[in-house]
């Protein structure tokens, strides 16, 4: 298997999507001809041609509503916000078109289009460029919402997005684009809707997704000095959420410990925990732990910045306190 | 890819008439910014201020000119590019310096960084880093100040590339509808992010966004301080007057990349070559060689900007880190 970089394996994913099927295209800032903000995109204008490869000028609203007026009428459109912050210009495309279309048209439109780009807080870009804002788009029902950990999980996951009939959010994390993980030579899809253990263990679950499932690997590792096994699952996509895999976890472990970056109020962990507690209840051996950013828009300064995220150190603390060994 | 003259506006008529006193500021204004960016950006390669970095070396003439054109009282709003306003708008380089390197005594205590200065004293209302989204805010300081009648004006700075997105037409309807006092300033640097004009606008002349609204406009090129500071101040003027907006679009160049992580790889090394030639702080220097400034005030004002820069350096260098972040989320 060779070993390639999350960014190549979303690169590989839409091109042979492209190979694949004539009606997938791309559209978004600096996609084309700059090769893509975070590269992406790479080669694909060289590869498709600005036909199917469209750079756009700053207008996210307007290239979001023409990906999805596309979408209607039988185009697979992959729309790229430069950062998902800048979705927040074209939600109203996503949340009141996209997701309703197909339930206001009675089934007779669908909208098969993939909203991705980087998202979560990246380093020193500050409030307005560093946020989270996968529990807003989990909020909405007509939507998926992904957020691939590994290389492996990102080609096989958008693969699958883009083959999917229903508006998908794909949410990369912007720090992982250089992170590597083995990827086969063959052509594979990985379901929506299913998620992955990360690393097996019978002490605590921890269950987490993008950027943490990393910090969550390295709490674990440092938990196993301790003689502590953690087991981290991911999720992988946050709707539709394979509660399965995290219970059955729980069941085993009996400890649950829920690891996200983004903010604590209505954060996506807390819908997790209301799955596991109902379904979990009588193998619960301590109440369910949050770890999320501090409650704040986020600062410039690096040491601010480390502060406010969640850190090895806070992971760890957290499953001390899921042990009663605090 | 576009020639420099296609966005060029016809050379107007006879020089800015000008005096070395009035001219001497603002040359010194334009340094002070030159030299501020240059030492950022040197601290920036030596990992000691992080994130987004976006320079606006070339494009000096147009922040300092226009801002000239201001009462100390009225407003500015900016985009990420803020820190050539923020100058001109009086806010000190060790505030700005410190802020960069994310320091306890920076402008916002290291919150905010390089694209978001504030400084509610000197009317300074952001660096802000969502294209376009500033603009309905610059608007709406004019709608306060309309409100309350106190005769103030808002700057709002934006590129062309904001053009295109829905805050800027709002804005832009709303101010022209209701007459507000505000002065939309687009700097054409002719490239957004890697993107071109051409292949961003179907007319490339962003002010003709005004005609639709029946707003007033104007456009002209953005190398002579003195004829930026003298186009503005009719619009603000009008503005003061009549309530009547004005959107304004000034030619000009960054030399450097979008922000530090980009290589400019869109452009030929000819045509920055071409721009840097007319640099406007070059051209500014040599008018005032022209009009006789002796040789030695010169340099002392040169070594006095040097100075203030490498003390800010200093200043930011040596200040405690930034410490706090909790009490600022909601007002108590
Ligand atoms: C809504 C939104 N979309 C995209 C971006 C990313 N972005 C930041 S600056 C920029 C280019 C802006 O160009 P222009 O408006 O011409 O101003 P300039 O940077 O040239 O001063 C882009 C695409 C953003 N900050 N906000």
């Amino acid at each position: 298997m060779a070993v390639i970089s999350y960014r190549e394996a979303l690169n590989q994913a839409m091109r042979e999507e492209m190979e694949r099927d004539e009606s997938v295209f791309i559209m978004g800032e600096e996609v084309g001809h700059y090769q893509g903000a975070y590269k992406v995109t790479q080669g694909l204008l060289q590869r498709f041609s600005s036909r199917r490869v469209v750079d756009t000028p700053i207008a996210e609203m307007g290239f979001a509503g023409i990906g999805v007026g596309a979408a209607m009428v039988g185009l697979r459109p992959i729309i790229e916000f430069m950062t998902f912050n800048f979705s927040l210009v074209a939600i109203d495309q996503i949340v009141s078109n996209a997701a309703k279309m197909y339930q206001m048209s009675a089934g007779a439109f669908h909208v098969p289009i993939v909203f991705r780009g980087p998202s979560g807080p990246a380093v020193q870009v500050a409030s307005q460029h560093s946020q989270a804002l996968e529990s807003f788009y989990a909020h909405v029902p007509g939507l998926k919402v992904v957020l691939p950990s590994t290389a492996y999980d990102a080609k096989g996951l958008l693969k699958t997005a883009i083959r999917d009939d229903n508006p998908v959010v794909f949410m990369e994390g912007e720090t992982l684009y250089g992170t590597t993980w083995e990827v086969p030579e063959q052509e594979y899809l990985i379901p929506l809707g299913k998620g992955d253990i990360k690393r097996p263990g019978k002490d605590v679950t921890l269950v987490a997704w993008s950027k943490m499932v990393w910090v969550c690997l390295d709490a674990a590792k440092a938990l196993a000095a301790e003689g502590i096994e953690a087991e981290v699952v991911d999720p992988r996509t946050l709707r539709p959420l394979d509660t399965e895999i995290i219970c059955d976890s729980v069941k085993k472990t009996g400890r649950c410990v829920i690891v996200e970056v983004g903010w604590p109020v209505a954060g996506f962990g807390a819908e997790v925990a209301y799955q596991v507690q109902r379904q979990c209840m009588d193998h619960l051996d301590a109440p369910i732990e949050r770890v999320c950013s501090d409650d704040v828009p986020m600062p410039y300064a690096k040491n601010l910045e480390d502060e406010v995220q969640p850190q090895v150190k806070d992971v760890v603390a957290a499953v001390k306190r899921a042990l009663y060994l605090a | 890819m576009s020639t420099p003259e296609k966005a060029r506006v016809e050379p107007d008529d006879e020089p800015v008439v000008a005096t070395v006193d009035e001219l001497k500021p603002l040359y010194r204004q334009m340094l002070a910014i030159r030299r501020l960016e240059e030492a950022s950006a040197k601290a920036y390669s030596q990992g000691k201020i992080g994130g987004f970095l976006h320079l606006i070396i070339g494009q000096e003439a147009v922040c300092v000119g226009a801002t000239a054109a201001l009462r100390p009282d009225d407003y500015v709003v900016a985009t990420y590019r803020d820190h050539g306003h923020a100058y001109a708008k009086g806010i000190s380089a060790r505030a700005m310096m410190a802020e960069l390197y994310g320091k306890k005594t920076g402008l916002v205590k290291g919150l905010g960084g390089s694209m978001h200065f504030f400084d509610k004293g000197k009317g300074f209302l952001g660096g802000h880093g969502i294209v376009g989204g500033h603009v309905p805010i610059a608007a709406g300081a004019a709608f306060a100040a309309k409100y309350r009648g106190d005769g103030r004006v808002a700057l709002c700075f934006f590129g062309e590339g904001a053009s295109t997105i829905g805050g800027f037409a709002e804005g832009l309807a709303l101010a022209a509808l209701w007459k507000l006092p505000v002065v939309l300033i687009c700097e054409n640097n002719q490239y957004s992010m890697g993107t071109p004009l051409y292949r961003s606008l179907a007319v490339e002349d962003v002010s003709m966004r005004a005609l639709a609204h029946g707003m007033a406009r104007d456009r002209f090129d953005g190398d002579d301080v003195l004829k930026v500071k003298q186009r503005i101040a009719i619009a603000v003027e009008r503005a003061r007057e009549t309530n009547e907006p004005t959107l304004v679009e000034v030619i000009t160049y960054r030399f450097r990349g979008h922000s530090m992580s980009d290589p400019g790889l869109y452009r030929t090394k000819e045509e920055v070559e071409e721009w840097r030639r007319r640099d406007p702080l070059n051209r500014t220097r040599v008018r005032l060689e022209e009009l006789g400034m002796p040789a030695a005030d010169l340099e002392a004002l040169e070594a006095d900007v040097k100075a203030e820069i490498e003390d800010a350096v200093h200043f930011a260098e040596t200040s405690p880190p930034a410490d706090e972040y909790f009490p600022y989320v909601i007002k108590e």
